[in-house]
């Protein structure tokens, strides 16, 4: 981890989100969550709880999935975030969001852009994932809408267009 | 009926792709509390760390001070107006006057210029508590000398309910089975994954707020009453909604404290919950506690019920008082019964307040209901499944509660259960450990009367063509608050009209700029609102067959549209596009505009509390669980669940079924986990998301979802209500499913592990 250069009582953070270069002032307080949120404002990344518990703050840090309430913004210096916003290439939609729209996975969306992170994130390292595998990876995002069925079954239709 | 049956239509019957689904996919769509607005402030709220306490002091002067802090608020800085949502029982305030009702009560706010500034704030103030005792349990706040809650409700009775039909104890004297069982619910909640949250902008004397709302309008309603606000100076903006279930139908203290900072400091204020304060404002399902009696006859014939609840109110009424008048209102509605004896106390503790949450009253009555009846169906040697078909309401009936029944198709739901899930193959004949049950439920479609009294139509809608005729905007105060209203109403706007669903832009739920709709609950807004656009479709669709038949030289009467295509019926050749004949239009007349408006018929009863129950319509649903049963741990695995709805016609067969399975998992959250504990304190102890258990994607039954044929004449296109009908059966439908895996039966919900094991330990005890 690259240190954080400390500024009286604040440090500053540089890290690549999306693939630009960002950069902000931050408290040893705030959090990855909060530095996307309101500094970088990348609110597609969701606050549920704020313990870890729902899984709907979820990106990809260095391409690992991480609850981004969880994790301090100098933790993040040096490294590189990936959001839901981060997806879309050239107004093209990544193979999950269009599966998502397609199966009806999405009811509220709340949860949808960690759920997309978390399935990318597996499809990453396991491109044919069995359905037991993606409820696993998928496991720690809470969604009340769904019962998840849905959900799932995007997934696997992601994974399946891999082939 | 499968996924892409289309019946007759255009564009309903079809699984487009929902409307903003592209926006929710790639985070630009923007929930309350992601939205900014310049120079807004965080608010926050200092809550009480007692469950029953009188405020003698608050010092607010050191919060003052601190740098960045704009505003601090007690009581006396804003209005005492009492507020609620069951007129005359309006008994909650901004923030605490004299005492604190529960834990997490709200005593005093701050606005500040950060998130950290405002938290550090409320920690400055300082708070002089004289601790009462508190009443924490709902079968006893009723006894003499128990604290009182609030002064006006002798013996915490926040409602009491007697209703009889027939003459029960004739029935039971008649009967040849009678069996009285008691129950217990659990006190489940929302948890809807966006936490509540709101902006308020005061300006020029009128308030705008942003928010999260099931419900713009009864919000603006509230809020103008409580600021003594004409309703035209308040401004209620849905934003994308996180999930609702019943716990954004009423502002909360997210809007009244918000706005109450905005005024005071002269800048937007923005309140976010956190998760712990979702549990504090709560407005969940009531535990009841309920006692059954029914009476049958040798062939299964139910002759009589008698249902008393005494049910856990918390602290504020709340919409409790519907709460508790539906949970026996829905019983006669899916069983054809004469006699009916219907007692509900519901009580007010030092506890958070419960309201309406998905089926509102109904699930535990259901489940009580449901479980009754197998015991019923054993002790008389009948099969479950043959006793419900023995008394399954028909269509075209009344119940005794004078609920007028058009559409039903209750008995093919049960056949077509029966045969998709193998129920003659299985029952009884599973190994040892596995077991199949059935549960089954019904819902209204849409409230019969709104909240309070008003003669306002309950839906209305505009759609506008725009002057080039390529598109068509929907307006609606319907609210999509993830269940997919935006998209069904779009389709049913483009099927009305004659044009694609891709045609279609809606502008929904904005207090100002849409019409009045009095918003998503009690399932009523495919039939209502869909009333609504169907008119205002119609309406264009009139207008320019009248221009086209004109320009073609045709009769009116021979013109059609379908998709884009004006056409003379029976002359291929003489055909125009809807584009040319809107544009026309605008040249000639103006604006092409549609409007609809929908208000049901009058329905129901005389008696007291005849309205709660009413509606233009009903769904029924039939569902059969398999579960198998670690008798070691108690541990009970549902592998696979076979629902079968009959809800209309369908508008949009993915949502649809996507309806029933997000009900069904939180039916099953509410059967198996789900239940907010308490301290002796009245603290909750589970208040986050950890702790309180929600159904995970590992948590995996099967999920069948059918559905039967069926034609509502009451709705538009032959439509009725889907989202909440669907959890009712699930809890049911578990309990016995396992008693029929294990032979022992569970009253108490939540069926957890401990409680199944310990029906084990005590049944071999028996042995
Ligand atoms: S907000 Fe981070 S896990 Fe819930
Ligand atoms: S879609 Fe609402 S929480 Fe998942």
């Amino acid at each position: 981890m690259v240190t954080a250069i400390k500024k009286g009582n604040l440090h500053v953070v540089r890290l690549v989100v999306n693939g630009e270069e960002h950069a902000a002032l931050v408290k040893s307080n705030t959090t990855l969550l909060d530095l996307l949120r309101e500094e970088f404002d990348y609110t597609g990344t969701k606050k549920g709880c704020e313990l870890g518990d729902c899984g709907a703050c979820t990106v990809l840090m260095d391409g690992k999935t991480v609850n981004s309430c969880l994790v301090l913004a100098v933790e993040a210096n040096g490294h590189t975030v990936t959001t839901i916003e981060g997806l879309e290439r050239n107004g093209e939609l990544d193979r999950l969001q269009e599966e998502f729209i397609n199966q009806a996975a999405v009811q509220c969306g709340y949860c949808s852009p960690g759920m997309i992170l978390s399935a990318k994130a597996l499809l990453v390292r396991n491109p044919h994932p069995s359905e037991r595998e993606v409820r696993e990876a998928i496991g720690g995002n809470l969604c009340r809408c769904t019962g998840y069925v849905r959900i799932v079954k995007a997934i696997l239709a992601a994974a399946e267009a891999n082939s | 009926m499968s996924e892409t049956s289309t019946k007759d239509f255009s564009v309903i019957g079809k699984s487009v792709p929902k409307i903003d689904a592209r926006d929710k996919v790639t985070g630009r769509a923007k929930y309350a509390g992601d939205l900014k607005v310049p120079g807004m402030l965080i608010g926050k709220i200092l809550r009480s760390p007692h469950a029953h306490a009188r405020i003698l002091n608050i010092n607010t002067s050191k919060a003052m001070e601190l740098p960045g802090v704009a505003a601090v608020i007690t009581a006396r800085d804003v209005p005492s107006t009492f507020y609620g949502i069951s007129p005359a029982r309006y008994d909650e305030t901004i923030l605490a006057i004299e005492k604190v009702l529960q834990v997490g009560d709200k005593v005093a706010a701050v606005a500040a210029v950060d998130e950290e500034t405002a938290v550090k704030a409320l920690a400055l103030i300082d708070v002089e508590y004289e601790v009462l005792p508190a009443v924490l349990d709902p079968l006893r706040a009723m006894d003499e000398g128990q604290p009182q809650v609030h002064p006006q409700y002798e013996r915490n009775i926040s409602v009491e309910i007697h209703q009889d039909f027939g003459d029960v104890e004739k029935a039971f004297r008649e009967s040849y089975v009678v069996r009285t069982d008691c129950f217990q619910g659990n006190r489940a909640t929302h948890v809807p994954m966006e936490p509540h949250a709101a902006i308020s902008k005061w300006e020029n004397g009128k308030l705008t707020i942003w928010s999260s709302s099931q419900s713009p309008h009864y919000f603006q309603y509230h809020i103008s009453r409580v600021f003594g606000l004409k309703m035209g100076d308040v401004r209620v903006i849905k934003a994308f909604v996180g999930g609702g279930f019943g716990g954004k139908l009423e502002p909360s203290a997210a809007e009244y404290v918000s706005a109450a900072l905005a005024m005071k400091t002269g800048r937007p204020v923005k309140i976010v919950f956190d998760r712990k304060e979702v549990f504090f404002h709560n407005r969940g399902r009531h535990a009841q506690h309920i006692e059954l009696t029914t009476g049958v006859t040798k062939e299964g014939k139910i002759l009589g019920v008698h249902a008393k609840f005494i049910i856990d109110g918390g602290s504020y009424t709340s919409l409790g008082i519907a709460s508790a008048y539906y949970a026996g209102a829905m019983l006669p509605l899916i069983y054809d019964f004469d006699h009916f004896k219907f007692d509900g106390l519901r009580v007010h503790t030092n506890l958070p307040s419960c309201a309406a949450q998905r089926g509102h009253g109904a699930p535990q009555p259901r489940f009580a209901f449901e479980s009754q009846l197998d015991m019923i169906a054993k002790e008389l040697g009948m099969d479950p499944i043959e006793i419900r078909k023995v008394n399954a309401r028909q269509p075209n009936t009344t119940t005794l509660n004078d609920l007028k029944v058009n559409s039903c198709e209750f008995t093919a739901c049960l056949d077509k259960a029966t045969e998709i899930s193998d129920w003659a193959g299985k029952k009884g004949k599973l190994p040892p450990g596995q077991g199949i049950g059935i549960g089954c439920g019904g819902f209204i479609t849409g409230a019969g009367y709104p909240i309070y009294r008003t003669r306002l139509p309950h839906a209305s809608a505009v759609i506008k063509i725009s002057e080039q005729g390529d598109t068509a905007t929907l307006y609606i105060g319907a609210v999509d608050i993830g269940q997919g209203s935006d998209t069904i109403l779009a389709q049913m706007a483009a099927e009305a009209v004659g044009i694609n669903y891709e045609d279609v832009r809606i502008v929904s739920a904005d207090t100002e700029t849409t019409p009045h709709d009095f918003g998503a609950y009690a399932s009523r807004q495919t039939l209502m609102s869909g009333h609504a656009v169907k008119q205002a479709g119609d309406e264009i669709r009139r207008q320019i067959i009248e221009l086209a038949a004109d320009l073609l030289e045709a009769n009116a009467a021979d013109v059609d549209i379908d998709r884009r295509v004006v056409f003379v019926k029976g002359s291929p050749e003489k055909t125009l596009t809807f584009e040319n004949v809107a544009n026309e239009f605008f040249i000639r007349k103006g604006p092409l505009v549609g409007k609809g408006s929908y208000a049901p018929p009058k329905l129901g009863g005389k008696f007291k509390g005849a309205a709660v129950g009413t509606s233009p319509a009903y769904s029924f649903a039939a569902q059969i669980s398999q579960v198998e049963v670690d008798e070691e741990t108690g541990q009970v695995m549902v592998t696979k669940v076979w629902d079968v709805h009959d809800c209309g016609t369908v508008i949009n067969p993915s949502l649809l079924h996507g309806q029933v399975e997000g009900a069904l998992f939180m039916g099953m959250g509410e059967a198996m986990y789900e239940q907010v504990v308490f301290d002796d304190k009245g603290k909750p102890l589970n208040a986050n998301l950890g702790e309180y258990r929600v159904p995970t994607a590992l948590d995996v039954p099967e999920v069948i979802s059918e559905l039967v044929d069926s034609y509502e004449p009451a709705g538009p296109w032959g439509v009725k209500e889907v989202g909440e009908g669907a959890t009712l059966p699930t809890m049911g439908s578990y309990a016995n499913a396992i008693y029929d895996a294990i032979g022992v039966r569970l009253y108490d919900l939540p069926l957890t592990p401990e409680k199944v094991w310990r029906a084990i330990q005590d049944r071999k005890k028996l042995l």
